[in-house]
């Protein structure tokens, strides 16, 4: 710098300053170039990471959704179903007395030997085969039973008539179509006799058995007798009900006590503590409010095992901190001439925060809402410590009933020993999931350009 | 400089002064009834002080202008008057603070009706983001000074009119006040502080963020303004001070050095320091 100064000319200065700016710029224009390509590895590999993510569970999961269903005439035949016809209400009947009588008949039904029906139905398709029965049964799905019942329960006419049904294939024969088992495998190590492998090829060539949507995975709960009709539905109930506690309890308190951390609490050393111990709150591991929950919620308040309302409470207290902290992050960035506005025409500090600074976060708040729920819905730890892995084959009806959750099915699904058969059905789940959590940032997205363009 | 504020304020007789409200005053009262009286007022930041013993009259429906080198104390002291320095953290002000003779910091005064008396208006211009109409009508719809929707819109537009903005404005009143220029936006963010009917209106560095027509217009408007509100004034302009005000007021490392009449203070002040300041020797 002294030299340059003491320069007999000032334009000898100024193009010696030149020079010395212009050999820097290489070095400068350089170092640019090296983080911009730094940058762009780094985006590209872990694009690259989401493309074969999303490749894997798309290739796997979605042929799951396509499922092995054969076409047959069922024969509602009178000697199978030997059975009076469904009472009517008599005149003078009272109503307890109708419905005594038309349960007995129900029961009836249900005692109709339907695996004969049905594999009276299969066997009409081949008729010259010697197959038998346990072989033949072996193909069909074995929930698909309640089908036809349910079918005649809600049609009594259909009795001594023939009309086309779609049965579901058994999983075995559904593995074995598809080629997820290896055809050259001997006979021991098969899941399916050899008549049945022959029969079940030789409806899928005669287009009986076709692929078919399989959108009882989305109608029906998750079933270990009958595989292949395992759905998602009570798992998917379990996570909305366990979502709709976590929105209705923790945005309220989050957001709530965002709003008091940040804007009335007094700052000193108690409401200091208070803060520290959220952000460490947020850090603690999930499977510990899992533990938490078992104590509280279960031991001492004696809530229901297995119930949403649990796995809501416990999902409630691990989102809060993500709620509190990025409300409080929000309100924090909203310029305090906005606030300064406001107290200056006299607004308390509750009008303040209620009509200028709250709706400002609105986009921030919606942000972190939908992050944390999405957080909770994917979270499967803790939900196991408090029984919402055990089997239930029912849809739960409130918040209260035993259910499951989508991670946690996703879980129990790929814990299931027919292996072939629930790979595909793990990653389907996944795919459900997936897609559950995209709509959901999507709503966010929406929400949140709406938000900001009312502004 | 001196010639300038003497220039800009021939038509100011200071020592009948167009601050005395010819109406309610009676004729033989000369000096300038005081709205707000402030005695030996201290204001500390934590440790810091920042004010030392300020004693100030803010006259009556007239402008006094505070003016000072930055960090002097003036938007503290001004902030003291409508106790805005209770939102800051650690702030505390002693001494006594009267509006219309009544302790500003009485703790039986509510800050809220104190805010509704004694308007503000901000460095820089802080619309909410809402619509113009919004803005200037949240005032009332708070204090409820409005009892049906016809009696707002009478307020809003008359408001706007006063803050000399209505014009511009008239045909997008439902569009969002951030969306105006900075000077549209200074004077809607006045308008909003009169949509209240204060009494007193403090304005920090009112023109700092504007070009200089914009601070043309805001200055002719505080000259509108001072027939029927009593208005104090930060400015780091000297001209402005000149221009606008009164009374002047300087402050210098938190003390009150010199207050009189504006020509005086420009023209021949008492104190040195004040003769340094407005000759542009520092500051
Ligand atoms: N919020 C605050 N916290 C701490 N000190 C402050 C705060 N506001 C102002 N001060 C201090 O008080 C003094 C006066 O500030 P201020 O009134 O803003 O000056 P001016 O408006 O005259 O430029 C300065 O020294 C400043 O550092
Ligand atoms: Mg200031």
């Amino acid at each position: 710098m002294t030299d340059l100064s003491q320069n007999a000319s000032p334009t000898d200065g100024s193009q010696a300053r030149l020079k010395r700016i212009r050999a820097g710029l290489g070095k400068r224009h350089a170092r640019e170039k090296r983080f911009r390509l730094y940058g762009i590895v780094a985006i590209a590999a872990a694009l690259t990471f989401v493309a074969i993510l999303f490749a894997m569970i798309l290739s796997k999961g979605l042929p799951a959704f396509q499922q092995a269903t054969l076409t047959v005439p069922v024969t509602f035949s009178q000697e199978l179903i030997d059975l009076e016809p469904r009472p009517v209400r008599e005149s003078g009947q009272s109503a307890a007395d109708f419905r005594a009588a038309d349960l007995r008949w129900q029961r009836d039904v249900t005692l109709v030997n339907w695996n004969r029906v049905v594999e009276d139905a299969v066997r009409s398709l081949a008729p010259g085969s010697e197959i038998s029965s346990r072989d033949l049964q072996s193909l069909i799905d074995s929930a698909e039973r309640f089908k036809l019942r349910d079918a005649f329960v809600a049609n009594p006419n259909l009795l001594g008539q023939t009309v086309d049904m779609q049965l579901l294939a058994s999983a075995n024969a559904d593995n074995w179509l598809k080629g997820n088992i290896n055809r050259d495998l001997p006979d021991s190590q098969q899941q399916l006799s050899a008549p049945a492998r022959a029969l079940a090829d030789e409806l899928y060539a005669d287009g009986n058995i076709r692929m078919a949507f399989a959108w009882h995975i989305f109608t029906n709960t998750d079933s270990r007798s009958a595989p292949a009709s395992a759905g998602l539905a009570g798992a998917f109930m379990g996570s909305l009900y366990m979502m709709m506690v976590v929105i209705v309890l923790a945005v309220p308190i989050g957001v709530a006590s965002a709003i008091y951390l940040e804007e009335f609490a007094p700052k000193n050393r108690l409401t200091d503590i208070i803060e520290v111990n959220i952000n460490n709150l947020a850090a603690v591991p999930s499977i510990v409010f899992g533990l938490l929950g078992a104590a509280v919620f279960i031991n001492y308040f004696r809530l229901p095992l297995s119930a949403p309302i649990v796995g809501g409470l416990v999902l409630t207290l691990m989102t809060l901190p993500t709620i509190i902290i990025a409300t409080r992050s929000s309100l924090r960035a909203v310029p305090p001439s906005l606030r300064q506005a406001a107290l200056g025409l006299g607004a308390s500090k509750t009008q303040t925060v209620f009509h200028h600074v709250l709706p400002v976060t609105y986009p921030g708040i919606l942000t972190a809402t939908i992050i944390g729920v999405a957080q909770a819905l994917g979270e499967t730890a803790p939900l196991l410590l408090i029984g919402m892995n055990a089997f239930v084959a029912s849809v739960p009806g409130s918040p209260f009933d035993q259910s499951t959750a989508l991670p946690v099915q996703i879980y129990l699904w790929q814990g299931n020993e027919n292996r072939n058969f629930f790979e595909a059905r793990t990653s389907a789940a996944i795919i459900v999931l997936l897609a559950l959590m995209i709509s959901l940032n999507a709503i966010a997205i929406f929400l949140r350009s709406r938000l900001e363009r009312r502004r | 400089m001196t010639n300038i504020a003497k220039s800009e304020n021939t038509d100011m007789n200071m020592s009948s002064g167009p601050f005395v409200d010819v109406a309610n005053t009676p004729k033989q009262q000369r000096a300038p009834k005081a709205r707000v009286t402030a005695q030996n007022v201290n204001v500390f930041y934590g440790q810091k002080q920042a004010l030392f013993d300020v004693c100030v009259d803010v006259p009556d429906r007239s402008v006094i202008a505070f003016i000072g080198p930055s960090g002097c104390g003036k938007s503290t002291f001004l902030r003291c008057l409508n106790r805005m320095n209770d939102t800051i953290e650690g702030c505390r002000v002693e001494g006594d603070i009267k509006l219309d003779g009544q302790d500003v910091y009485d703790p039986k005064i509510d800050v809220v009706e104190l805010r509704a008396r004694v308007g503000m208006v901000f460095q820089k211009p802080n619309p909410f983001p809402k619509s113009i109409f919004e803005n200037v009508a949240y005032g009332p719809k708070i204090h409820g000074l409005a009892t049906n929707k016809t009696e707002l819109e009478e307020i809003v537009v008359t408001s706007l009119r006063k803050a000399s903005l209505f014009e511009e404005v008239k045909d997008r009143l439902h569009e969002p006040g951030t969306g105006l220029s900075g000077g549209q936006q200074q004077r809607l963010c006045i308008a909003r502080a009169i949509a209240v009917s204060p009494e007193v209106i403090l304005m920090d560095e009112p023109c700092s963020a504007l070009d200089p027509i914009a601070t043309a217009k805001i200055e002719e408007l505080i000259d509108e303004l001072r027939a029927n509100y009593t208005i104090a004034i930060v400015t780091h302009s000297m001209q402005q001070a000149a221009r606008v005000s009164q009374r002047t007021a300087f402050f210098h490392l938190g003390l009150l050095v010199e207050e009189g009449p504006t020509e005086t203070i420009f023209t021949a002040p008492n104190d040195k320091r004040t003769q340094d300041y407005v000759t542009g020797r520092f500051g």
